[in-house]
């Protein structure tokens, strides 16, 4: 693949650990070639800077819950999802009774809210329903329902 | 002398002009002037007139706030600030030796530059026509250096193009202008463009082609004297016995389209980024700290605004102590400057109108990271022959930023080892500042083997994880300015908003700047018809 294709790339996650993941390239490309489908439906871009480098739209190339919740997530709400306070606040994920709606789940991490960005262009439907589902069952909530990613298609 | 009082009486006469028929016209007049080409900052700003002992609370001291202080206490306001921080400057910000930083998630960082070596985290140049960023500079005897963003010497690097090793960005460059003035010339000289380009015209732009693209007698570009009086020789001119210059060898157009770091050239031709941009001697924060040292006795700091409440005779906010210690104070004002980012105001508790409150919550704020590493020798200038500029990859880390100061010392130095946006900031934020520049030194080793050398210290900024910003600027779109913008520039009763994310210059400096002196305007003409 050329630089700066606008497909992702499945190497190069800043994780270590999930560069071994990435070994198998096939189950990876796949994915890569969905996401790159959603994004470039979608067309949004940060406004933050004038200069726009193809890395900057280009999805995460995690797909497993965990790997996102890493990758996407973990900035902002930590690494046990325990949220954080400063002049403002990150609300906690860890045992948030919201999260007993799937739907406003994946909403959020769709659309976004208040200052919390939209993921709907760096994420497939099945990545957004990976994420979910996995904070869903951990850091202390207990919510087995599963999305799948067609209810994620329908929530766009 | 002469040029000075032209220059204000100009001023006068745009104030006259603004006074009586509002911004736009005196923009208008201005641009026809030759005053203010591509920015609508007209000069000091003159709020003439007694405003009767009103009083107004500005909230966040940074340049927004800052600026709306020095003017309107100028202008015969009581003014007061809260800030959040223990110092003035918000996102306008520079990290230096001992400075320590903890960021949302309780990660602190104590910095471990030598003496005047620094990392601007947030803005880090100005653009020449950022008038009111420069003005101000001026004004508060800030001194200013050139930042040097074009470097034709800086690499262009792609891991799969050219086997992953950097290009000079002045040879690609030379080699996709040349070859794209060959193939129109070829076409033109087929007559392929007869139709849209008279024959008079066919010659002078084969002409214009030579010159544009370093072509040859007969149109083409190759290696040659022309070439690479652009693209750089194979051995350099010289002195003496073997001072005669080799020529190098373009690279073919096919290599160039695939490798796609042609994507990368427009960079420096973006209004925003042309040459000569500036940063202020010794460190972007230097315009604060003076705006600070004018101001400072009107700003109490560690003040954390946990309510704004109106009501027809006031405005009352109430603040607690940043550290979470003591009882919550209130201070009241009849107006309020509210220059809080939106990530945060969003979450106090105010009484707003719906529309300003809707808009409020509408924008998302932006990821980004910076990491700055310091070395013990400036190898990109010892080895590489970089002085300044930016190199551009595809690797995570997107840009290095060589320093625009200190050039040519033989000490220590600072790169700026990573500016990221997108999923690859969001990623570099979830990890700790030790693994941000543990990463950002070893995809940056794939440009600049010294790396692993020279390296001392580093510090690794996530605006998502700054706690007085919450993120690193508003994220505006187009249906987002459609519905929202206007309502975020109102004055809803008695408080008005300022700051980057009230402008159509977001994350820029001037923006913040630019509306702060819009905001104060129209208070000041509210207050004046009262």
């Amino acid at each position: 693949m050329n630089f700066p294709a606008p497909e992702p790339e499945p190497t190069k996650s800043v994780f270590l650990r999930h560069r071994i993941f990435f070994a198998s390239a096939v189950a990876v490309l796949l994915v890569a070639s969905i996401v790159g489908a959603v994004w470039h439906s979608r067309g949004a871009r940060p406004k933050g800077t004038s200069e726009t480098l193809p890395e900057f739209r280009r999805p995460f190339a995690q797909v497993d819950g965990e790997g996102l919740f890493r990758a996407a997530c973990q900035g902002c709400h930590m690494s046990e999802g325990q949220g954080a306070v400063g002049a403002g606040a990150y609300p906690a994920l860890a045992r948030n009774e919201r999260l007993a709606s799937s739907r406003y789940a994946v909403s959020l991490v769709l659309h976004g809210q208040r200052a919390m960005p939209p993921f709907e262009g760096l994420m497939s439907d099945a990545q957004v329903a990976a994420v979910v589902n996995y904070v869903r069952v951990h850091f202390g909530n207990g919510y087995r329902d599963e999305v799948l990613p067609q209810q994620v298609a329908a929530a766009r | 002398m002469a040029k000075h009082s032209w220059a204000m009486s100009r001023r006068h006469l745009l104030g006259l002009i603004g006074a009586a028929a509002g911004s736009t016209v005196m923009y208008q007049a201005a641009a026809s002037l030759g005053f203010a080409p591509g920015s609508t900052y007209t000069g000091p700003i003159d709020l003439t007139g007694d405003p009767g002992g009103a009083s107004v609370v500005i909230l966040g001291a940074g340049l927004a706030g800052l600026v709306a202080a020095l003017e309107l206490r100028r202008a015969g306001y009581k003014v007061q600030v809260l800030e959040y921080r223990d110092r003035a400057g918000g996102r306008s910000w520079t990290l230096r030796g001992g400075d320590v930083f903890t960021e949302l998630g309780g990660a602190t960082q104590k910095v471990g530059f030598d003496e005047d070596l620094y990392l601007n985290p947030g803005p880090w140049r100005i653009p020449s026509h950022h008038r009111g960023v420069l003005d101000y500079c001026t004004r508060l005897g800030v001194s200013l250096e050139v930042f040097t963003q074009v470097n034709h010497n800086a690499y262009l690097h792609g891991r799969n193009a050219f086997g992953g090793k950097p290009q000079r960005f002045r040879e690609v460059n030379s080699d996709y202008r040349g070859a794209v003035a060959e193939l129109l010339a070829k076409t033109t000289q087929q007559g392929k463009l007869d139709e849209a380009v008279s024959k008079e015209d066919q010659e002078k732009l084969l002409e214009s082609l030579r010159h544009w693209g370093a072509l040859d007698e007969d149109f083409k570009y190759v290696q040659g004297h022309e070439a690479s009086e652009r693209r750089g020789f194979q051995t350099a001119p010289g002195g003496g016995l073997h001072g005669k210059p080799t020529t190098s060898k373009p690279v073919a157009l096919s290599d160039l389209l695939r490798s796609g770091l042609w994507r990368l050239l427009g960079n420096g031709d973006l209004y925003d980024l042309q040459q000569p941009m500036f940063q202020p001697v010794g460190g972007m924060d230097m315009l604060p700290r003076a705006l600070a040292r004018a101001v400072g006795d009107l700003v109490r700091y560690n003040a954390k605004v946990t309510s704004i409440q109106q009501d027809s005779h006031e405005v009352k906010v109430v603040y607690e102590n940043a550290q979470g210690s003591g009882t919550p104070a209130t201070v009241s004002a009849d107006w309020c400057l509210c220059t809080i980012p939106l990530s945060i105001l969003s979450q106090i508790d105010k009484n707003v109108g719906t529309e300003m409150n809707r808009a409020i919550d509408a924008i998302p704020y932006a990821s980004s990271v910076k990491v700055g590493l310091q070395f013990k020798r400036r190898f990109w200038e010892q080895d590489d022959g970089i002085y300044g500029g930016v190199s551009y990859t595809d690797l995570p880390l997107q840009h290095i930023g060589y320093p625009s100061t200190g050039y040519g010392s033989s000490g220590k130095g600072i790169l700026l080892g990573a500016y990221i946006w997108g999923p690859h900031a969001y990623e570099f934020t979830g990890l700790t500042p030790e693994e941000r520049v543990e990463r950002a030194l070893e995809f940056g080793a794939q440009i600049h083997p010294q790396y692993h050398k020279e390296f001392e210290n580093g510090v690794a900024v996530a605006w998502h994880r700054v706690p007085w910003s919450l993120g690193c600027a508003g994220m505006w779109t187009e249906e987002a300015r459609k519905e929202h913008y206007e309502h975020l520039c109102q004055i809803d009763g008695r408080i008005l908003l300022a700051g980057e994310h009230v402008s159509y210059l977001p994350a820029w400096q001037e923006g913040a700047i630019l509306s702060s002196l819009d905001a104060i305007s129209r208070l000041h003409r509210r207050v004046m018809t009262r």
